[in-house]
């Protein structure tokens, strides 16, 4: 019943790394080996959905770290894929690279197989940081990353900073988002940094007893990055996502956040199709098992009734700049949003959290740091 | 008649009480193991959880004792706390003598001695127990120092036992026969039976359990309850075992039921006499009491859509709690809903408790208060229990509020700190007499409202659990009051309103602010909480909105996690109670009366 003019994405995990950051919770193992089996194994997972989606606009490569496969390899992958799905020739096909990999050679050789946007993990340009955050890069590799994607000629580019580790003021990660800044990536993923339960710098800050940003700090943080961004020219379209322009959003992230039906393949990845949701085993082991074993590796699956999705449509709405399209839920839902809340949105427009415009309710940046309790209106 | 003993068990909190009665049933046999359940007497789930009987109980266990002869010991169960005393002392008028339970690690404490002066008061024989020799921390010989030196009496008259174990058992049961007397009465006398409780089958309807004092009693029969002449026809009589067992008959010092077609446990009034109606007594037995509620509160549905289930569950609720009452009520901010009545906050408590869980209602409680009177300039006097009825004030001639007299049992020690609390609690008219050595009763002179407050629990506290403490209304008295107001920024919640003596209003304002600052959750606004008398501002709070509480990442893996934990503070929300655009939890409704000392 949703968005179904717009086409489905295709999210592929690639759960290998070198070494594993110390803040990071996705799936993924400290070592390589098993790539080649896995491979085998994903071209059989991407075959089994030819029943459920026919078409795809964005193509994805996550991680974990997708550059520690060998151009051929990704030439593989993406074989199959156009191999059994329609491939719409827009379409917007992203590798995460890490600073590390990224030799001038391998993004050429990415560009020839048909990769069409490249998002480098920088993180921080400072290498204190950096180890803190179990990088195995440094600032100068970063800097020298950005330099090959360019000359590799692409123009569709991205990088992910990270912000609020212990021992950063706000002026020093001031100092870092200029640095970004000034090498002009038409895209800039700015996250705060959060500690999972599972994450070893968790446990860092614990036995050290240091603690992250108070909700203050946090928001000083948050409406700084922003501002400063807002002011160099880019669209803040998401919480912690920012674009040169309309066309150099993620189109494949914002599937995420519109109820667009994705397709997630390999080991802890999420699938939506039809208001329902599923999710593979985060065993890499385990998924390979199933796979060769003729089974699809689901852990779990929900389906999502419609007060579920209304509350997804609002948390998810109000953490983008686009927000909530009020006809468009009218017809979703058969409710008026609008004249629901009426009382409350009136109110929460009135004390700035919330714009309307054109039928869309947006959040304003001080509605965006707060979009988890706006979306218990 | 000589075969019957009557008792009951004392003890303090925890010193094992229960156990030791479920020890008795379990050896007399009254029940078999296979259905035994842990402490059967204390069969509702809170007063399991809270470890506090609050209904009294009874069961008739037979015992062949050592002399071959065949007993049977009626062990009548009493309920613990303050706002029951009345139900405790008739219970205790129904026994000879009691057992009184002492912990052999924990020694006398607090209710040990309260528990033992009510004993003391109504003249019943006391054989101390010494509970739990089998802990490895028990220290006997200071236990029976204490028995000597805080209750003075004979310590070689003590036995131990362990009810855990079953250690000592047998010598207890032995020494009900000896040492308790038998009830005096005689079965030919005109019936005098003394109601020490009742409560509610939805078979039978009142059961109602009562003690034989005079007289016969035998189905068929008609009798008569003296204290309101009301007449109903026996339909039955019997014992408690762990189900009720029909009997012929039941006469002068037998305990057991009898059903005689009322309806509901508020027509039967505990402490008062039942009679024939041809052959009446010459007067009731003494000590009966028309227990009255003294604290009032509006009980209101979360959701306005449950009002008719809040309805029936308090009627339902009625039929088993004499002392409760309940009219409906209305309220500006909270809808429609009833205006209660209880004996006192832990019986508003446990109220609020059994309907939420009895009945799964989420209610709000407003803030408690006593009846006032006040006589206005026309020359009317009116009650007012509830804030929203206060008259306006320029209106009153005379405001009064209700006075009781408090009785306190304490140790010599204390008498500093209790009499401070007292007079903080504008107690007056104080009197001290020594009753033994060390031991001091005092009385004093308070408002009920002070003692509603926290008074109770800072007794507790000073005398170190020490203290027993009772309570009688005695008259109005003049005092300074005001309506005191609640307001959320700017809207009064008149849940929350508070007649109280001006030199309070200032503090209690100042704390409702502080405790509502605690109990509201913070929202995106601001939040203003302020205390007033009419237009005076008297106290104010501010709760700080959210500033930023979104998360950094939210892509596929996220979605699911995330909504569940927003479905989990829906939920939260779904039982709190719109004020304007302020949510407000049902927690912060009580917190507002609940002590600053906790």
């Amino acid at each position: 019943m949703l968005m179904q003019n717009e086409k489905a994405g295709l999210y592929i995990h690639i759960p290998f790394c070198l070494s594993k950051c110390a803040y990071c919770s996705f799936y993924s193992l400290a070592s390589v080996g098993l790539i080649p089996e896995y491979i085998e194994a994903l071209k059989k997972e991407i075959h089994h959905y030819r029943e459920i989606f026919s078409e795809f606009d964005t193509i994805y490569f996550g991680g974990g770290t997708p550059s520690l496969l060998n151009p051929k390899q990704i030439k593989d992958i993406l074989s199959t894929i156009y191999q059994t799905y329609k491939i719409d020739p827009q379409s917007e096909i992203t590798l995460e690279i890490n600073p590390g990999d990224a030799s001038f050679e391998y993004l050429h050789a990415l560009r020839d197989i048909g990769i069409r946007r490249v998002n480098i993990g920088v993180q921080s340009f400072d290498d204190k940081l950096l180890k803190l955050l179990g990088r195995r890069h440094s600032g100068e590799d970063a800097l020298g990353s950005v330099d090959h994607v360019r000359k590799a000629g692409f123009e569709n580019w991205g990088m992910d900073m990270l912000y609020g580790v212990h021992g950063q003021s706000i002026k020093q990660w001031q100092k870092e988002l200029l640095n970004a800044v000034n090498l002009q990536p038409p895209h800039l993923s700015c996250y705060q940094l959060s500690l999972d339960p599972q994450v070893p710098l968790r446990r860092t800050y614990a036995s050290k007893g240091w603690l992250l940003p108070g909700e203050n700090k946090q928001r000083s943080f948050f409406f700084m990055t922003a501002e400063t961004l807002r002011e160099a020219g880019y669209m803040h379209y998401e919480v912690s996502n920012f674009a040169k322009g309309e066309f150099l959003q993620s189109k494949h992230n914002r599937k995420y956040w519109h109820h667009v039906p994705y397709l997630g393949v390999g080991p802890s990845a999420n699938s939506f199709f039809q208001n329902r949701r599923w999710w593979n085993k985060a065993d890499l082991k385990a998924y390979l098992q199933d796979i060769f074993n003729g089974i699809m590796p689901i852990l779990n699956r929900e389906k999502l009734d419609k007060e579920k999705l209304q509350l997804e449509t609002l948390f998810l709405g109000f953490r983008t700049q686009e927000g909530i399209d009020l006809w468009k839920y009218e017809k979703m839902f058969g409710t008026d949003l609008f004249q629901e809340k009426k009382t409350v949105i009136h109110s929460l427009i009135k004390k700035k959290f919330l714009v309307l415009e054109n039928g869309f309710l947006k959040p304003t940046l001080r509605g965006m740091a707060i979009a988890d309790s706006l979306a218990l209106i | 008649m000589n075969n019957i003993r009557n008792f009951s068990i004392i003890a303090h909190i925890d010193h094992g009480k229960s156990t030791l009665a479920d020890r008795l049933i379990q050896y007399t046999g009254t029940c078999d193991e296979r259905n035994f359940q842990d402490q059967i007497l204390d069969n509702m789930d809170i007063e399991r959880e809270r470890g506090i009987t609050i209904k009294s109980n009874a069961i008739s266990l037979p015992y062949r004792a050592q002399d071959g002869k065949d007993y049977m010991l009626n062990l009548i169960d009493t309920p613990g706390h303050v706002d029951f005393s009345y139900e405790v002392s008739r219970s205790l008028a129904s026994c000879e003598g009691v057992l009184l339970v002492i912990d052999a690690a924990q020694g006398v404490q607090a209710q040990t001695l309260a528990n033992f002066y009510l004993a003391l008061e109504h003249n019943l024989e006391i054989i101390p127990v010494i509970n739990k020799i089998d802990l490895p921390s028990a220290d006997i010989e200071r236990v029976l120092e204490e028995i000597d030196s805080e209750l003075g009496i004979d310590p070689e008259i003590h036995i131990k036992c362990s009810a855990k174990e079953g250690i000592g058992i047998e010598e207890i049961l032995e020494a009900i026969v000896k040492r308790i007397p038998p009830p005096k009465g005689n079965p030919d006398q005109p019936l005098a039976a003394l109601i020490f409780d009742a409560h509610y089958d939805s078979f039978r309807g009142t059961i109602i359990h009562c003690r034989i004092f005079d007289g016969t009693v035998k189905s068929g029969d008609v009798i008569k309850f003296m204290s309101n002449d009301a007449i109903y026809r026996v339909e039955e009589v019997g014992h408690f075992k762990l189900t009720r067992v029909k009997r012929d008959k039941l006469s002068a010092g037998e305990v057991g039921y009898l059903i005689a077609g009322v309806k509901t446990v508020s027509d039967v009034r505990t402490g008062d006499t039942i009679t024939l109606q041809d052959r009446p007594c010459l007067q009731p037995l003494p000590g009966f009491k028309e227990i009255k509620p003294v604290v009032f509160a509006s009980i209101y549905p979360i959701a306005s859509d449950d009002y008719q289930d809040l309805a029936d569950s308090l009627e339902k609720y009625k039929l088993n709690d004499a002392s409760f009452i309940f009219e409906k009520d209305s309220s500006a901010a909270l809808g429609q809903g009833f205006r209660c009545g209880f004996l006192g906050l832990l019986h508003l408590d446990v109220v609020q408790e059994r309907l939420e869980r009895e009945f799964d209602l989420s209610i709000i409680l407003s803030v408690p208060s006593v009846r006032y009177r006040f006589t206005l300039k026309d020359g009317r006097t009116v009650y007012v229990d509830n804030p929203t009825h206060y008259p306006s004030p320029t209106e009153i001639l005379k405001s009064e509020e209700p006075y009781i007299r408090a009785n306190m049992m304490l140790p010599e020690r204390y008498l500093g700190a209790v009499m401070k609390l007292c007079m903080d609690k504008r107690g007056t008219n104080s009197n001290i007499s020594y009753t033994g050595p060390g031991r001091i009763e005092l009385s004093f002179e308070m408002p009920l409202a002070e003692v509603i407050y926290d008074f109770y629990d800072r007794f507790k506290s000073v005398t170190q659990g020490y203290g027993s403490f009772d309570y009688d209304l005695i008259d109005y008295r003049e005092s300074n009051l005001v309506l005191m107001d609640i307001l959320v920024n700017g809207e009064k919640v008149d849940a929350l309103s508070q007649i109280v003596h001006r030199d309070r209003a200032r503090s209690r304002a100042l704390l409702a602010c502080e405790r509502l600052k605690e109990e509201i959750p913070r929202q995106m606004f601001k939040i203003a909480i302020q205390g007033a008398i009419g237009s005076e501002i008297i106290a104010r709070s501010t709760i700080s909105p959210y500033r930023k509480d979104v998360t950094a990442k939210c892509y596929g893996g996220d979605i699911t996690r995330k909504r569940k934990l927003l479905e989990k503070q829906k939920a939260g929300k779904k039982r709190m109670k719109m004020i304007g655009s302020v949510s407000i939890p049902q927690s912060a409704f009580l917190a507002v009366l609940k002590s600053d000392t906790d």
